[in-house]
């Protein structure tokens, strides 16, 4: 399986993908840079945390009008596995590829801490070797990552059980008290309708290696080779 | 351009000496346009030149056989650490433009550092922050305080550098006059290390980054005015600092150093382009030409004058071979730089500006970066210091109850948790953290593709340094030294950010002075070489100067990750050890401060070579892999180092405490509890361990006590059979957690 | 007598603004040449009870000194200032 890394101008999480991805995923990588316009020899696509275009104007606005993002909404429209990252994540949302938008955090003060995650759906290649319900602790950090969305777009959301992460305690109970960013229904994480795209803010990139304290975030990118193998011999 | 007469009176407000002038005189053998004189007075400030510390600077031990660049010959210095891996790193203070515009201040402090250090080759991968203010319930401070943090938060968490670690100190010395101390280390391969040189006749020297503008320039108040005859409001000397432009810079430059087109690269930090030019071409023993015209600029109508001596953020300076400029130009290109060719290296030693076709500037550059001024001021003992020594501590009255005294320094902001703070920090990007922060007494980041790890920490207490600068710069290394070792590492370079009033002040002189022979002493004792840093003068407000404050950043190398100790208890059972010397007088200390507001008496007895022994008997029991944490007793004592210890390795559910049990103890008990003596550490270890810390004490010739057991739920001492604490952990856990964020909201 | 102001605060001429120089790049790069400069800043609505527009230009003034501008950095103009029926406010 081959993961492409897109590096977009302030992109500053590109390189903990891919080494993640490299060391303890042990699937090939590539970077590809944001003028780039080639991606389908990629099997999934990554689009990093960071600041791209120093996020002025609006988290993800600029980066959403790199020369790559045709082709990433092309190949997502395609079906192609597209997951994002934090920064991902907004540029996602500005591109339309995935609906709402994000508001700055209700403290309005950037927040980078370990929280803990639950699993709500299993039904995307990204959680699909999880457990429905099962818990992750995985590190934030972000200053814009409170998830809004009108009251017709989350009917949908939830009808097409396209909110995969909610945050959660350490039980896994959803209340505001475990509410990190004053997020939408605690959402941490949303699919698109077909499952193929994946936006979520906390970075499951910083917790694949022992050393760090937690694997848990190893646990999604496995759960995107297996389901691609699986995709591969169905 | 009009000529403008150079007056005396314009010389003075250029902080030039009448002696300083002439001796400008003399190296130019005519006199100096306005342009040229503007040129000395920013490379001859303190500032560049170190004209009134550097001879006391000359006492620092700056060699090692791991030191490959040696301090004050380049931005950085730099350190060995094996597997063909060096790391640099540079402290440096942004106190005044922080006490002016809080966010700016800091955020451009940080481009500064930063830019610092991937000059030098290096990949910035961890960032710190020594930070001091006033009091925390003062509402001026409380502003200072939430600037500095977002600043700080603005621009490191977008560059994406995580900042792991520093130190957060409230006082009411630093009123008005806040201390911003930025700290930042880079890893580099040996072959990758780049120096700011300025050498090859007919090489091309680029500008690149951001554009030039009027910020900065503080000089004397006329030049703008008279010659732009522009309104005071363009004279903004706050800088605006943007990350996304660094971040990018700091790429190209990375991606340059990889080719073999660059001879040298150099920041135009502090004095600008003019800084940059004459001191890649002193040190070169080159001539360098640039015509101001080719300087892109942001605002119109600049003077030759302006454009030299402007202080805009995120500039380099790049010193590119001879027909190698295209592939240069190809890597500014792709990263949406815009670099612009503004002249060449020449042979003839001298720095040549043109401007419009005119020459503006003819000095020759070596006088200018190397013969500058240097002064050994006069000093003298203040009035204060023997009194405040001879204080009678034995008047001081123990309390009744040291319940109350424990939680009133656990919700002290200086000895509270640091959480609010570094949570508003990006400190997990790069994914090197191996210890989150408050977690040990050191931050902790991994070498990634080596068994290595770095410990790194700032350290300095200003109210030691004022009773007694000697010992106060002493125990700084001291103490840094003991933070790097409770976390598994040897220390093995540092770097030092001077803090101090207005120098011409013989008083604060002596201090300073003082402060720098302790911090050379104890480098020497320690082996420690220093690797470079800063000095801050002028840090005074109304009521006088700030507590004399020379922070100490020190670097430390674990070998493996076996070693890697944290700060937190770790299991019920564990019995708790003091390495160290228990008895401890009330001098100097946090208790005597804020229970008693007594800022005085004589600082406990330090002993360097005892101190080495503490610390040798520490490191080998965590390679011995025989104690399970390790947490140094700083501010607040023996009592908050346990307590902290217990909050620190409390989970939600279970909660960890203590059951201390000391017997047969003579003098003061407040001095025991909660006196500051340097020198000791608290430990924890399998009960089946209690031997070989006794061993390993005997050996180091250390005192080693058992202090007790770790329990849970309490936290319990009874001194001689009287228990004087017994507090639930859940309640002192909320008031050491809890105070900063209640005292902001 | 109610008030409607309308402030923009833009950061001073002198200094610089990064994020409006970063949204004239990314703009040329959408190839929109004719775009000379982006300055970007703040639009604050203020509605308010005064006795005349004289004091309610005055206290407008005086929240965009002490709270509203960071007058280190940053100016402002105040756009509008109109008085508002009771049936509007």
């Amino acid at each position: 399986m081959r993961f492409g890394v897109v590096v977009f101008p302030g992109s500053n999480c590109d390189y903990d993908c891919y080494f993640a991805i490299k060391q303890w995923v042990s699937s090939s990588v590539e970077f590809i840079w944001h003028k780039s316009t080639r991606l389908n020899t990629y099997d999934c696509i990554v689009l990093p945390g960071g600041f791209s275009y120093g996020d002025y104007l609006r988290t993800g606005a600029i980066a959403r009008f790199s020369p790559v993002m045709d082709n990433v909404i092309k190949y997502a429209e395609n079906g192609g596995l597209v997951i994002g990252i934090c920064n991902g994540f907004q540029i996602l949302l500005e591109s339309g590829l995935l609906p709402g938008a994000m508001l700055r955090n209700t403290s309005l003060r950037f927040v980078c801490k370990y929280i803990t995650l639950r699993t709500v759906t299993t039904r995307t290649p990204f959680t699909a070797s999880l457990k429905k319900g099962e818990v992750l602790s995985v590190p934030i950090a972000h200053n814009e990552g409170n998830y809004y969305i009108d009251e017709k777009g989350l009917e949908e959301l939830q009808k097409n059980s396209q909110i995969v992460f909610q945050y959660c305690d350490a039980d896994g109970a959803v209340s505001d008290s475990s509410n990190p960013n004053g997020s939408l229904l605690n959402i941490a994480g949303i699919c698109s309708k077909r499952g193929n795209i994946l936006g979520m803010m906390p970075h499951p990139e910083r917790c694949c290696d022992p050393l760090l304290g937690s694997i848990d975030g190893l646990k999604i990118f496995q759960s995107i080779t297996e389901s691609f193998k699986k995709m591969q011999t169905a | 351009m009009e000529k403008i007469v150079i007056t005396p009176q314009i010389v003075e407000e250029h902080g030039l000496t009448p002696e300083e002038y002439g001796h400008i005189l003399t190296i130019l053998n005519r006199e100096p346009t306005i342009t040229e004189l503007g040129v000395f007075s920013v490379m001859w400030s303190e500032h560049c030149s170190y004209k009134n510390s550097r001879f006391w600077l000359k006492k620092f031990p700056t060699t090692g056989p791991a030191v490959m660049v040696k301090a004050g010959d380049e931005n950085a210095g730099i350190i060995d650490i094996g597997d063909g891996l060096a790391v640099s790193f540079k402290i440096e203070s942004h106190n005044h433009p922080s006490a002016v515009e809080p966010f700016q201040g800091a955020a451009t402090g940080i481009g500064g550092i930063i830019r610092d250090i991937f000059t030098m080759g290096a990949r910035p991968v961890a960032l710190m922050n020594s930070l001091r203010f006033g009091k925390l319930n003062e509402p001026n401070v409380k502003r200072l305080f939430d600037g500095v943090v977002r600043g700080i938060a603005h621009y490191g968490n977008c560059i994406g550098i995580p900042t792991v670690g520093g130190e957060v100190y409230f006082d009411p010395t630093y009123q008005g006059n806040p201390l911003v101390n930025v700290f930042c280390l880079g890893i580099l391969k040996h072959e990758d290390i780049t120096l700011g040189r300025a050498e090859g006749v007919g090489n091309s020297v680029y500008y690149l980054g951001a554009t030039t503008g009027r910020d900065g320039i503080h000089g004397a108040t006329f030049a703008s005015v008279e010659l732009t005859e522009e309104s005071e409001e363009r004279k903004s000397s706050v800088q605006v600092g943007d990350p996304f432009m660094e971040k990018l810079l700091l790429e190209a430059c990375l991606e340059l150093l990889q080719t073999d087109a660059v001879v040298g690269i150099q920041d135009m930090g502090a004095a600008g382009l003019t800084c940059s030019t004459c001191e890649t071409a002193s040190r070169g023993n080159s001539g360098i030409k640039i015509e101001l015209d080719y300087v892109p600029q942001r605002e119109t109508h600049m003077t030759p004058y302006e454009i030299l001596l402007s202080e805009s953020q995120e500039r380099m300076l790049v010193i590119v071979k001879k027909g190698k400029e295209q592939e240069v130009e190809d890597i500014f290109e792709k990263w949406d730089l815009h670099a612009s060719k503004i002249g060449e290296v020449t042979d003839d030693g001298i720095m040549r500006v043109f401007f419009k076709g005119e020459q503006v500037v003819e000095i020759p550059a070596k006088a200018i970066a190397e013969d500058a001024p240097l002064y050994q001021r006069s000093y003298k003992e203040p009035a204060y210091y023997k009194k405040l020594k001879a204080l009678d501590l034995d008047a001081v009255k123990e309390p009744n109850d040291y319940n109350t005294v424990l939680q009133k320094l656990l919700a002290d902001p200086t000895i509270a948790d640091k959480h609010w703070v570094y949570e508003q920090y990006d400190h997990m990007v790069i994914t090197n953290t191996a210890v989150l922060p408050g977690k040990a007494d050191a931050a902790v980041i991994r070498l990634k593709e080596t068994d290595k790890l770095l410990s790194m920490t700032t350290d300095c207490n200003g109210r030691y340094c004022y009773l007694d600068p000697y010992i106060g710069g002493m125990i700084a290394v001291a103490e840094a030294a003991r933070n790097i070792v409770c976390t598994g590492a040897v220390p093995l370079g540092i770097t030092d950010c001077l803090n101090f009033g207005n120098p011409m002040k013989e008083e604060i002189f002596w201090q300073f002075k003082n402060c720098v022979l302790g911090i050379s002493d104890a480098c020497k004792s320690f082996g420690i070489p220093v690797t470079g840093g800063n000095v801050s003068f002028y840090n005074e407000n109304p009521d006088g100067a700030v507590d004399p404050t020379p922070v100490i950043g020190m670097v430390g190398l674990i070998q493996n990750s076996d070693y890697v100790t944290t700060a937190g208890f770790k299991q019920i059972g564990d019995e708790i050890f003091l390495i160290g010397p228990i008895q401890s007088n009330i001098g100097g200390s946090e208790y005597l401060s804020i229970i008693h507001s007594i800022k005085g008496g004589a600082l406990p007895e330090f002993d360097v070579e005892l101190e080495k022994r503490v610390q040798s008997c520490c490191l080998e029991l965590i390679r011995q892999r025989s104690i399970k944490s390790a947490h140094d007793c700083s501010e607040g004592g023996l009592v908050v180092a346990v307590a902290e210890s217990c909050i620190l390795g409390s989970g939600q559910k279970l909660k960890l405490g203590v059951s201390i049990v000391l017997e047969n103890i003579s003098g003061r008990i407040d001095g025991i509890l909660f006196g500051e003596r340097q020198s000791r550490i608290v430990v924890s270890a399998a009960p089946k361990m209690a031997d070989a810390l006794i061993k390993a004490g005997k050996k180091h010739n250390v005192p080693v006590t058992r202090l007790g057991v770790v329990t849970q739920e309490t936290i319990s001492w009874t001194v001689n059979g009287k228990k004087v604490i017994d507090q639930p952990v859940k309640e002192s856990a909320q008031n050491w957690k809890g105070e900063i964020e209640r005292m902001l909201s | 007598m109610k008030f409607k102001a309308a402030v923009v605060v833009t950061l001073k001429e002198s200094v610089l603004d990064p994020q409006g120089v970063t949204i004239k790049e990314a703009l040329h790069h959408m190839r929109y040449n004719q775009i000379e400069s982006v300055r970007l800043g703040k639009f604050v609505e203020i509605s308010l009870d005064a006795s005349s527009a004289e004091n309610a230009e005055k206290l407008v003034h005086e929240t965009c000194r002490k709270l509203l501008v960071n007058q280190v950095i940053e100016t402002y103009k105040l756009q509008a200032l109109s008085p508002v029926s009771q049936k509007e406010a």
